[in-house]
C-alpha cells in the first residue's frame, strides 16, 4: 500500500499506528516479563528492582511434589480429552461437510457452543449432568468436560481442511475397489493430517491450561491450573513465577508449532481466524 | 458419493456425545432454573417461576448483573481501542514484518489465563512491582491501593487477555477488503481520512462486531479474574453463581442466573450476528 503511506499526513499518521502497535506489544507481552524476571529474584515477588537474582524458585519447585502430581494429572487429562476430541470432533466435520440429517444446524451450533460460552456455563450444565447421574467428580469428570467442550476445535480445523480436500481423491479409492473405512485412512486422513495435528496440538494446550470448566468438576485430585489457583489463595511466592514461566514456554512451543503446521495448510497469514469466526457465528 | 452407512457412522456417534454432553447439560440448567431448595435442602422439582421472581427483586441480582455488564462494556470499548488501530496497522502498514507481528499477537491469546490474571495481581498489589517501581523512582510516597481489588483491575486484566480476541476477527475483515477498492478511492481523489472513513471503516464493520461479542460475552462471564483481583467491589454475576452453587446451596436459584446469562449471551451473538450479515460486503 504505498499509495496509502505517501505524503506528509500519510507518513504522520503511520507513525501514530507504528506508536499505537509498540504500546499495545508492551501491554500484550509486559506482564508476560515481569513474570519470568520475577521468577528469578531473591526478595520475592513485589519489589523494584529485583534484587540477588537466584534459582531458588525453580529448585524448590523442582522439589514440589504435589504440583508434579498436579502436572502428572493434567497430563493425563490433555491427553485422554484429546481422544475424545478428535473422536468426536473429526466425524462430526466429515458429517457438517457430507451428511445432511434433520437438526443439522442446531447440532452445528451446540458443537461451536462451548467455545464462545463462558467456561461457567458449561461447567455448571455438566456438574449438574454428573451430579443426576451420581457420578463422583474426579479426573475423570474433568476430562469429559475437556473433551466434550473442545470438539468444538477439532470439528473448526479439520472443517477448514475438508473445504480444500479434493474429493476426486475419495471418490478414485472408492472406484478402485476401496472400502469406506479404508477409503477413511489411506486417503482421507493423510490429506487432513496437518488439521489433524494442527487442532490435536491445540486441544492438548487448551485442556493443559483450562480452569473455568475444571473449577466445578474438580474431585480430589488436582489439575496444575487448579493446584496453582489453590496456591494463590494462600498467598503468592516466585514459586508460581516459576510454574508460570515454565507453563508460558510451553504454550509458545506448542503454538509456534501449531502456527508453522497451519501456515504450510493454509500458505496464508490468517491462520486461526477460522477459529474465531466461526465462534462468533455460532448462531449462524 | 457417500453411501448411508457412511453418513450415519459418521453422523451418530458425534450427535450422541453432544447430546448427551451438552444438550443434556443445558436442558437440565433450564430444568433446575423453575425448581426450588426445600428447608431439608433437597431440590423441590415442581415447576415454579419463584427463582426468576427473587432476581428480579432482589437489587443484589439484578444490580450485579448490571455491574458486570459495565465491566464487560469496558472490555469491549477498551479492547476494540487497543485492537483496531493494531489489526489497521498490521494490514496496510506492516509490509515484511506482517508475519511475525501476526504471530505475537496470536501467541499471548493462546497463553493460560491462570498464567496472565496470575502476572497482573504481581504488578498491581501494593507492594506490587507497579507501586514499588513507582515508589523507587520517587513518584509517589504511600502505595496506591486503588490498583488491586478493585473492579480497575478487572477490567484492565480482561482488556489484556481479551484484547487479541477482538483484534483476530477485525484484522481478517480488513486482509479480505480488496485493495483495488483503497487504490481507486485514492485515484478518485478521496484523502486517506477519507478513504479510511467511507471504505475501509464500513468494510471492517462485521469484524469488529464479531470482536466486540467475543469480548463482551466472555468477559460477562468471568469469575476467575474477579476472584483473584477484584475485591469486594469487583464482584460480578459468576462469582454469586459460584457461591449459590457452593457454600449456599442453592442451585436452583444459581441455574436462574447461568440461564439469564446463557439467553443474553446466546441472544446477544444473534443479533451481532445479524448485524454483521447486514454489513458484510459480499
Amino acid at each position: 500500500m504505498e499509495l496509502l503511506v505517501s505524503g506528509p499526513v500519510n507518513a504522520s499518521r503511520s507513525r501514530w499506528l507504528l506508536a499505537h502497535a509498540a504500546l499495545v506489544f508492551g501491554f500484550l507481552y509486559l506482564p508476560i516479563a515481569v513474570l519470568i524476571l520475577y521468577s528469578f529474584n531473591g526478595q520475592g515477588v513485589g519489589g523494584f528492582p529485583p534484587q540477588n537474582l537466584t534459582l531458588d524458585w525453580y529448585r524448590t519447585l523442582f522439589g514440589d511434589g504435589p504440583i508434579w502430581d498436579s502436572v502428572f494429572n493434567s497430563l493425563q487429562v490433555a491427553f485422554a480429552a484429546m481422544a475424545i476430541s478428535l473422536m468426536f470432533g473429526v466425524p462430526a466435520a466429515l458429517a457438517l461437510d457430507r451428511a445432511q440429517f434433520p437438526g443439522k444446524a442446531l447440532f452445528r451450533r451446540l458443537v461451536l457452543l462451548p467455545l464462545i460460552l463462558p467456561g461457567i456455563i458449561t461447567g455448571l450444565s455438566l456438574l449438574m449432568l454428573f451430579n443426576l447421574m451420581s457420578v463422583k467428580l474426579s479426573l475423570l469428570t474433568i476430562t469429559l468436560g475437556h473433551g466434550t467442550a473442545l470438539i468444538s476445535v477439532a470439528t473448526t480445523e479439520v472443517f477448514a481442511g475438508l473445504q480444500k480436500l479434493d474429493r476426486a481423491q475419495e471418490e478414485a479409492s472408492l472406484d478402485l475397489g476401496a472400502n469406506y473405512w479404508q477409503t477413511f485412512w489411506r486417503v482421507t486422513v493423510p490429506n487432513l493430517k496437518l488439521s489433524i495435528i494442527g487442532a490435536a496440538l491445540l486441544i492438548f494446550t487448551l485442556s493443559m491450561d483450562e480452569i473455568a470448566v475444571s473449577f466445578f468438576l474438580i474431585g480430589r485430585d488436582n489439575t496444575l491450573p487448579l493446584e496453582i489457583w489453590g496456591r494463590l489463595r494462600r498467598g503468592i511466592t516466585p514459586e508460581i513465577n516459576a510454574v508460570s514461566t515454565i507453563i508460558f514456554l510451553f504454550s509458545l512451543l506448542t503454538i509456534v508449532v501449531w502456527y508453522r503446521l497451519r501456515v504450510r495448510a493454509e500458505g496464508s497469514a490468517e491462520v486461526g481466524t477460522e477459529l474465531i469466526g466461526s465462534a462468533a457465528n455460532v448462531t449462524n | 458419493m457417500f453411501s448411508r452407512a457412511y453418513k450415519t457412522a459418521v453422523t451418530v456417534p458425534p450427535l450422541a456425545w453432544v447430546a448427551v454432553f451438552l444438550l443434556v447439560p443445558y436442558l437440565l440448567m433450564f430444568g433446575y432454573s423453575f425448581w426450588s431448595v426445600s428447608p431439608a435442602q433437597t431440590i423441590v422439582h415442581t415447576w415454579n417461576l419463584e427463582n426468576y421472581k427473587e432476581l428480579l427483586q432482589k437489587p443484589v441480582y439484578w444490580q450485579t448483573l448490571l455491574r458486570s455488564m459495565w465491566i464487560a462494556a469496558r472490555v469491549m470499548l477498551f479492547s476494540l481501542l487497543l485492537g483496531y488501530p493494531l489489526a489497521y496497522f498490521l494490514s496496510f502498514y506492516a509490509g515484511k514484518r506482517k508475519d511475525l507481528l501476526y504471530q505475537m499477537v496470536i501467541i499471548p491469546l493462546w497463553v493460560s489465563y491462570l498464567v496472565r490474571a496470575y502476572a497482573w495481581k504481581t504488578i498491581l498489589g501494593s507492594d506490587g512491582v507497579l507501586n514499588t517501581s513507582l515508589q523507587y523512582a520517587h513518584l509517589i510516597s504511600h502505595p496506591l491501593d486503588f490498583l488491586l481489588y478493585s473492579p480497575f483491575a478487572v477490567v484492565l486484566t480482561l482488556t489484556h487477555i481479551y484484547t487479541p480476541f477482538t483484534f483476530l476477527p477485525i484484522y481478517a475483515a480488513l486482509e479480505h477488503i480488496p485493495r483495488n477498492l483503497v487504490e481507486a478511492s485514492h485515484d478518485l481523489g478521496a484523502t486517506p481520512v477519507q478513504t479510511f472513513w467511507k471504505v475501509i471503516c464500513p468494510l471492517s464493520i462485521p469484524g469488529v462486531l464479531a470482536g466486540a461479542t467475543f469480548a463482551f460475552v466472555l468477559s460477562l462471564g468471568d469469575f476467575l479474574a474477579p476472584l483473584l483481583l477484584g475485591g469486594p467491589s469487583g464482584i460480578m454475576i459468576s462469582n454469586i453463581v459460584v457461591s449459590l452453587f457452593g457454600a449456599a446451596y442453592n442451585w436452583p436459584l444459581g441455574a436462574a442466573i447461568s440461564l439469564s446469562m446463557l439467553v443474553l449471551v446466546v441472544s446477544l451473538l444473534f443479533f451481532s450476528e445479524r448485524l454483521e450479515k447486514k454489513w458484510s460486503f459480499s
